[in-house]
C-alpha cells in the first residue's frame, strides 16, 4: 500500500475486512448497563420471548382485521372475471363498453401501515386467484413507458417463478429487449394460457386459480400518479380510445378505519393478563397522543410499545419477575442477595414495609429468604388485580360509553388512562358520570346489566361468582318491575289529561308548580329506588377493583413508566436539540468551564455557540461588520489582557478567519443564507427562541 | 340521401357499407372520391378531425375493411414512443400480406431505417399496384414524439416513393399540430357532431334480437329525452342504453303491458332513467353494481356512491396544519398581525384594503407560503403548546403527499420551502368543524 507518486494525487483506501468492530450481540448490551449479577441473560431471554408472543399477537389481529376486506375483494375479482367469460356473445355485453374491473381501496392517510396492507393483499391474491399480480408505485412510474416496463418486468418474472422448470426460454430474454407494448402482453398472456391449460393442473397453486387467470394491476399510491401516465395506461389497456373514467367499473372497498384498529390492539395487548408487562398511565398517554395528533400509524404504535419492552427489561434489573405468575414464583427464590436489596429500595415497597409492625419490618428488611416468601405472595395478588381489574373495567365502560356527552371519554383507553392515572372515584368526571347513570330509563339499563353479567361469566376472575348472582338478582327484580308499571301510568295519565283542560295562563303556571312540589316531595318509586341500588353497587365495585396500579406494591416490576425516555426516542425535537446545544454547550458537554448562569455569554464556549447566541438577538437580516465585531468583543473581552489589541480598529486575523469558519457552520445548520438584498447582510432562517 | 356510387367497387359492397356507417355517408362519399381507385395515387395524407365519438376510427375501419383495402391501423397512445410506433407499423406490414410469418424481429430506432424497411416490406408483397393506407388514431401524440415524426409521416409518399397514403385521427384541429418549421399541409377533413335525430337512428339501429326494431326504438326516444340534455357521447349513451333495458322490457316479460303500450313504459322507466342519471352516469356507482341493483331491486340508497366516502380522516395535528396552510394560502400576509395578535387594535377592512385586494381571495386562487409562516400560524391557532418536533414536520411532508397541500418550486429545495394549499372551502370547513375551529372567522374574505 504505497503512495509514492509523482504528481499530487488523492488515494483511496478501502477499509480492510479485518478491521471491522464485530458488534456485540444483543443480549451483551444488557450485560453492559449493569453488572451480570442481575440476570441479564435472563431478562433478555423473558424479554425476547414476550416479544415474540406480542409480535404473532399483533399480526393475527392484523391478519382478522384484513380477511373482511381482502375477502370481498377476492370475491370481487372472481365476480367481475367470469361476467367477462360469460357474457361475450350476448346483446348488451356487445353494446356496452368494455369496463375494466376496478376496485378502489380508501385507506386512509396512515400511510405507514400501507406497505405491509399491501403485502399481504398481493400474498392473498396470488394465492388465491392469479399469479399474476403487479404492484406499481408512483415514484417508479414517472412517464408512461417506466410503468409498462414495470409492469412487464414483474408479469413475466413471476410467470417465472410459477413453472420455472419448462420455461427456459423466457428466463433468457433479457428485460430492456422485451418490446414493451400491450400487442406484446397479449402475446405472452396467450401464450401462457395456453401452457397451462394444456398442463396436467398437478400444481396445487394452478389448480386454486380460475380458468385463464385475470392480470392484477395494483397502483399502491394512486393518488400521486401523475394523470396523464393513468389516463394514457387505462387508454391502453382498454384498447379503445374513450373518455377515460368511464373505461373504469369502479367499486369501492374501505379498510378499516385506523383508530378501530387501534382499539382493537390495545384490547388485545393491555386489557388482557396474557402479558405481564403493562404500561403504566404517563407511558401510554405518550403512546396514544403520538397516535391521535401525529401518524395514525397502528405500525408506530407497536414499535413504540416494543420500545417500551427493551427498555424496561434492560433498565429495571428487577423485570427477571416480569413473566407469567407460575416463572415468576419460582425465579424469586433463586434471586441473588443484591436482587433482594433492589426490591427493599423500590417506593413502593417500601411503603408496604412501613405499614407493617415493626418484627416483621426487621424480618423483611434483613432476612432475604422472609422476603422471598413476602414477594410470593405479593406477586399473587398482583396477579390477582390484574384478574379482577380488566372485567371490572370493562364493566364500567359498558356504563360510561352509553351516557351522553361521555364525561369519561367513549373509548375504553380513555377510561383504562384514567383509572391508572389516580382513584377514577374521586374525580368529578366520575362523579357527573354517576349522575347521569343514575337517570338512566330502565330498557338501557336491562340491556347494560345482561352486558356486565356476559362480561363477568367470560372473565377468569374467581370473585366474581357473588357478583354475577346480585347483578342477576337485579335483572330478576327490573322483571317484576314491570308488573307493577301499569298503575302508575295511570296516575301520570290522569295528570296529564288535567294539564290539557287548563286554557288559562295563570292556571296552567299554578298547576305546573304543583305538580312540581308534589314529584318533589313524592317519594321515589321502586323503579327509581332499584336504580339507585344498581349504580351504588357498580360503584362499589369500582371502588374496590380498580385501584390505581402504581398504588400496588410491586408494580414496578410490572409496569415501565419512564414516559420521558420514551417520549425521548419517539418524538424527537431537532429544533430544540439544536437549539439547547448551541445555546446551552454544557448540557452535551458537560465542561464545568461553561457552565454558565443564563444570559450572558462566555468566551469559552465554542466559536459556532457565540456566534449563535449573538446572531438571536438579530432582526431578519443580519451586518457581517457588526456581526464580527460583537464576536470579537466577546472573545477579546475577558481575555482583557491583550489591551493594544483591543485599542486598535483592526480585527485580528485569526479572529477573523473564526468567525467565518463559525458563520459558514451555522448557514451549514440551516440557520442562516445569504440574502440578494444586500451584499454585506446574510438572512436568518429561523426566528423567536427555537 | 346520397347514395354511394363508385365505378372501381362493385354495387354490393357500396350497398353493405352504407348500411353501416348510418349518418357519415357523405364523409364517406367524400373519402370514396379522394382515394379514387386501387391503384391510383392520392393524397399523401389525409387529416380527419372532430369531437369525440364522432365516428371517426368507426368510419375509417368500416370502409378500410369492407372494401378490402391494405392498411395499417395503428394506435398512437398505445405505441408512445417513435420506436414502438414504427416498429408496429411494421410488424402489421409483414402480417398483413404475406401468409408466412416472419418470426425475426427488426430493429427500428430512427426514421431513416424506417423508410428503409418500408420499402422492403412493400416491395415483399404484391402491394404495388394498390395504395397502402397507414391510419394513425389519435395523432395528437405524434406531437409529443421527436420533431422530425410527424412532418416525416405527412410527406411519407415522397419519401418512399412507393403508393402510400397517411391517415391522420384526431380530436383537434389541424391548426394545433403545425410544426413551427413548416410542413406539407395535409387534405383536412371535418366529421361533424351527430345530430339529435342521428343519435336516435344510430342508437336505435342496433336493436336487440328478441324485441322488434319500433320497440327499441321507442325505448331510444325515451331515454335521449332523459339524458341527451347532459350526454351527446355516443358510446356513452349506447352503454347506458344496455345497462338499463332489461329494466324496461320488465313489463313486457312479466306480461303487465305490451310492447305497444308506450304510455306504461315511460311511466315505469322513467324514474328509474332519471335515478340512473345521479348514480351509474356519474360513475358514483359501477354498471356492475348498478346490474346487481335492479337485479335485487333494492334501493340505492343501501349502496354507498364513491362521493359518500370523500372524507378524509387525519390525525389531530394534521388537521391544525391544514388550516393553518389554508389560512397562509388565502390571507394576506399584512393581516396576520390581525388575526393572530392578541392586541391588535381595531382595524377596519375598507381602510385596510389596498385596491387590488378588493376582489375575493377565493377567486384567485391559493396564494405560496413560507414555511416559517405556516408553524408560526400553527403555533398560534392550537391551543395547547406544540413543540416543533420531527413528527410535525414530517406530518407536512405527508400532507404533500396526499395531495392536500402542494410544494411550489423545486422539490430539492431545502432552505425556505414555499407549499400552497390544495384543499377547497367545503372541505376545509368540514375540517375545522371536527376541531371545533370556526375558520371563517380567521378569514379575511369573510371579515
Amino acid at each position: 500500500m504505497s503512495t509514492c507518486s509523482v504528481s499530487k494525487g488523492c488515494f483511496v483506501f478501502k477499509p480492510s475486512p479485518k478491521k471491522r468492530r464485530v458488534s456485540p450481540k444483543t443480549a451483551e448490551y444488557f450485560k453492559e448497563a449493569n453488572n451480570d449479577s442481575e440476570d441479564s441473560g435472563l431478562r433478555f431471554a423473558t424479554c425476547q420471548s414476550l416479544w415474540k408472543q406480542i409480535k404473532s399477537e399483533t399480526e393475527q389481529v392484523q391478519e382478522e382485521l384484513n380477511k373482511q376486506l381482502f375477502d370481498n375483494l377476492v370475491s370481487f375479482l372472481r365476480r367481475s372475471h367470469s361476467e367477462f367469460q360469460e357474457k361475450t356473445t350476448e346483446w348488451t355485453c356487445r353494446m356496452k363498453s368494455r369496463e375494466i374491473p376496478t376496485a378502489a381501496l380508501v385507506l386512509g392517510v396512515n400511510v405507514t401501515d400501507h406497505d405491509l396492507t399491501f403485502k399481504s393483499l398481493s400474498e392473498v391474491l396470488q394465492n388465491n386467484i392469479t399469479p399474476y399480480v403487479a404492484l406499481l408505485q408512483a415514484k417508479d412510474c414517472p412517464g408512461i413507458k417506466n410503468l409498462m416496463q414495470k409492469l412487464m418486468g414483474q408479469l413475466m418474472n413471476c410467470c417465472i417463478d410459477v413453472d420455472s422448470s419448462d420455461e427456459e426460454d423466457y428466463v433468457q430474454v433479457s428485460q430492456h429487449r422485451i418490446r414493451c407494448s400491450m400487442t406484446s402482453l397479449i402475446s405472452w398472456y396467450e401464450n401462457i394460457t395456453k401452457k397451462t391449460d394444456s398442463e396436467t393442473p398437478s400444481k396445487k397453486r394452478i389448480s386454486r386459480h380460475l380458468q385463464s387467470p385475470p392480470v392484477v394491476v395494483i397502483f399502491k399510491d394512486m393518488e400521486s400518479f401523475t394523470t396523464k401516465v393513468l389516463q394514457d395506461f387505462i387508454g391502453i389497456s382498454s384498447l379503445l380510445p374513450h373518455s377515460v373514467s368511464s373505461l373504469l367499473c369502479i367499486e369501492l372497498f374501505q379498510s378499516l378505519s385506523c383508530k378501530e384498529h387501534l382499539s382493537t390492539i390495545i384490547d388485545k395487548l393491555l386489557l388482557t393478563t396474557q402479558f405481564a408487562f403493562k404500561l403504566s398511565e404517563k407511558v401510554l398517554q405518550v403512546l396514544i397522543n403520538i397516535f391521535l395528533y401525529h401518524d395514525f400509524s397502528v405500525q408506530n404504535f407497536i414499535k413504540g410499545f416494543q420500545l417500551c419492552i427493551v427498555e424496561h427489561f434492560h433498565s429495571q434489573p428487577l423485570s427477571v419477575l416480569c413473566c407469567q405468575l407460575v416463572e415468576a414464583k419460582k425465579r424469586v427464590n433463586s434471586l441473588s442477595h443484591s436482587q433482594c436489596e433492589n426490591i427493599r429500595r423500590l417506593p413502593s415497597f417500601r411503603r408496604y414495609v412501613e405499614s407493617q409492625v415493626s418484627e416483621k419490618q426487621i424480618a423483611l428488611l434483613t432476612a432475604d429468604n422472609f422476603l422471598k416468601e413476602v414477594i410470593q405472595k405479593l406477586l399473587e395478588d398482583l396477579h390477582v388485580y390484574h384478574e379482577n381489574y380488566v372485567p371490572v373495567l370493562r364493566c364500567l365502560h359498558v356504563f360510561t360509553s352509553s351516557l351522553p356527552k361521555y364525561p369519561l371519554g367513549k373509548q375504553i383507553r380513555e377510561l383504562h388512562c384514567a383509572c391508572l392515572e389516580n382513584r377514577v372515584w374521586e374525580t368529578e368526571e366520575y362523579e357527573s358520570s354517576l349522575q347521569l347513570a343514575r337517570m338512566l330509563n330502565k330498557s338501557d339499563l336491562v340491556t347494560m346489566l345482561q352486558k356486565c353479567v356476559e362480561i363477568f361469566v367470560s372473565s377468569s376472575g374467581k370473585e366474581f361468582d357473588k357478583v354475577v348472582e346480585k347483578l342477576k338478582e337485579f335483572l330478576a327484580q327490573f322483571q317484576k318491575l314491570e308488573a307493577g308499571a301499569c298503575q302508575e301510568r295511570g296516575e301520570s295519565v290522569s295528570s296529564q289529561k288535567e294539564l290539557q283542560k287548563k286554557t288559562d295562563l295563570y292556571h296552567l303556571q299554578k298547576t305546573l308548580l304543583e305538580l312540581k312540589e308534589s314529584r318533589r316531595s313524592k317519594k321515589l318509586t321502586k323503579f327509581e329506588m332499584l336504580r339507585f341500588e344498581v349504580v351504588d353497587f357498580i360503584d362499589n365495585l369500582v371502588r374496590n377493583y380498580l385501584v390505581p396500579a402504581d398504588h400496588k406494591t410491586l408494580h414496578e416490576i410490572m409496569y415501565f413508566n419512564t414516559a420521558s425516555a420514551l417520549r425521548e426516542h419517539l418524538n424527537a425535537a431537532p429544533r430544540i436539540a439544536l437549539h439547547t446545544a448551541l445555546n446551552n454547550p454544557y448540557c452535551y458537554l458537560k465542561n464545568q468551564a461553561l457552565k454558565s448562569d443564563g444570559g450572558s455569554i462566555s468566551n469559552k464556549a465554542p466559536d459556532i455557540c457565540i456566534v449563535y447566541k449573538l446572531h438571536l438577538e438579530c432582526g431578519r437580516l443580519i451586518n457581517l461588520v457588526d456581526w464580527l465585531e460583537a464576536f470579537s468583543t466577546v472573545v477579546m473581552a475577558v481575555e482583557g489582557t491583550n489591551e493594544d489589541a483591543a485599542a486598535s480598529d483592526q480585527v485580528d486575523d485569526i479572529i477573523h478567519a473564526r468567525f467565518i469558519q463559525a458563520v459558514s457552520e451555522l448557514e451549514l445548520l440551516g440557520f442562516i443564507k445569504p440574502s440578494k438584498q444586500k451584499t454585506d447582510h446574510v438572512a436568518r432562517l429561523t426566528w423567536g427562541g427555537c | 340521401m346520397p347514395n354511394l356510387e363508385h365505378p372501381a367497387y362493385p354495387a354490393a359492397t357500396l350497398l353493405r357499407l352504407e348500411s353501416l356507417v348510418p349518418c357519415r355517408e357523405s364523409q364517406v362519399s367524400m373519402l370514396l372520391s379522394i382515394f379514387g381507385e386501387r391503384q391510383q395515387f392520392t393524397f399523401p395524407s389525409i387529416f380527419i378531425y372532430g369531437h369525440k365519438s364522432s365516428g371517426k376510427t368507426y368510419v375509417m375501419q368500416t370502409l378500410l375493411n369492407t372494401l378490402q383495402l391494405p392498411h395499417v391501423f395503428v394506435n398512437c397512445v398505445e405505441y408512445f414512443t417513435s420506436r414502438l410506433l414504427l416498429e408496429e407499423i411494421l410488424i402489421q406490414l409483414q402480417n398483413c400480406s404475406s401468409e408466412t410469418k416472419h418470426a425475426s424481429r427488426m430493429l427500428c430506432d430512427t426514421f431513416n431505417d424506417f423508410v428503409r424497411l418500408f420499402k422492403q416490406a412493400v416491395a415483399s408483397q404484391d402491394l404495388q399496384d394498390q395504395t397502402l393506407y397507414i391510419v394513425l388514431d389519435r395523432a395528437e401524440q405524434l406531437r409529443e414524439m421527436e420533431a422530425n415524426i410527424l412532418p416525416a409521416f405527412l410527406r411519407l409518399q415522397e419519401l418512399t416513393d412507393r403508393n402510400v397514403t397517411v391517415v391522420l385521427l384526431s380530436e383537434i384541429v389541424w391548426e394545433l399540430f403545425r410544426p413551427s418549421t413548416g410542413c406539407f399541409e395535409p387534405f383536412t377533413l371535418y366529421f361533424p357532431d351527430y345530430s339529435i335525430g342521428h343519435l336516435q337512428k344510430i342508437l336505435s339501429h342496433n336493436h336487440p334480437p328478441e324485441y322488434s326494431a319500433d320497440f327499441y326504438a321507442a325505448y331510444i326516444n325515451i331515454l335521449l329525452g332523459v339524458f341527451y340534455m347532459v350526454c351527446r357521447d355516443l358510446k356513452e349513451l349506447q352503454h347506458l342504453a344496455a345497462l338499463n333495458f332489461s329494466k324496461y322490457c320488465e313489463p313486457v316479460v312479466r306480461g303487465e303491458a305490451n310492447e305497444r303500450d308506450t304510455r306504461k313504459l315511460w311511466k315505469n322507466i322513467e324514474p328509474h332513467l332519471k335515478k340512473a342519471m345521479q348514480t351509474v352516469y356519474l360513475r358514483e356507482i359501477s354498471s356492475s353494481q348498478w346490474e346487481r341493483l335492479q337485479c335485487a331491486d333494492g334501493e340505492p340508497g343501501q349502496l354507498k356512491g364513491l362521493s359518500a366516502h370523500a372524507h378524509v380522516e387525519l390525525p389531530y395535528y394534521s388537521k391544525f396544519l391544514l388550516i393553518a396552510a389554508y389560512l397562509a394560502s388565502y390571507n394576506p400576509v399584512r393581516t396576520d398581525k390581525r388575526f393572530f395578535l392578541k392586541h391588535h387594535g381595531k382595524i377596519k377592512k375598507t381602510s385596510f384594503m389596498k385596491k387590488h385586494e378588493k376582489t375575493s381571495n377565493h377567486l384567485l386562487g391559493p396564494k405560496p407560503f413560507p414555511l416559517d409562516r405556516l408553524l408560526a400560524i400553527l403555533y398560534s391557532i392550537v391551543d395547547n403548546r406544540v413543540a416543533p418536533t420531527a413528527n410535525i414536520f414530517s406530518q407536512i411532508t405527508s400532507l404533500v403527499t396526499l395531495q392536500l397541500l402542494s410544494l411550489v418550486g423545486h422539490n430539492d429545495q431545502l432552505d425556505g420551502p414555499r407549499y400552497k394549499c390544495t384543499v377547497s372551502l367545503d372541505f376545509i370547513r368540514a375540517i375545522a368543524r371536527t376541531v371545533n375551529f370556526d375558520i371563517i372567522k380567521y378569514l379575511y374574505d369573510f371579515l
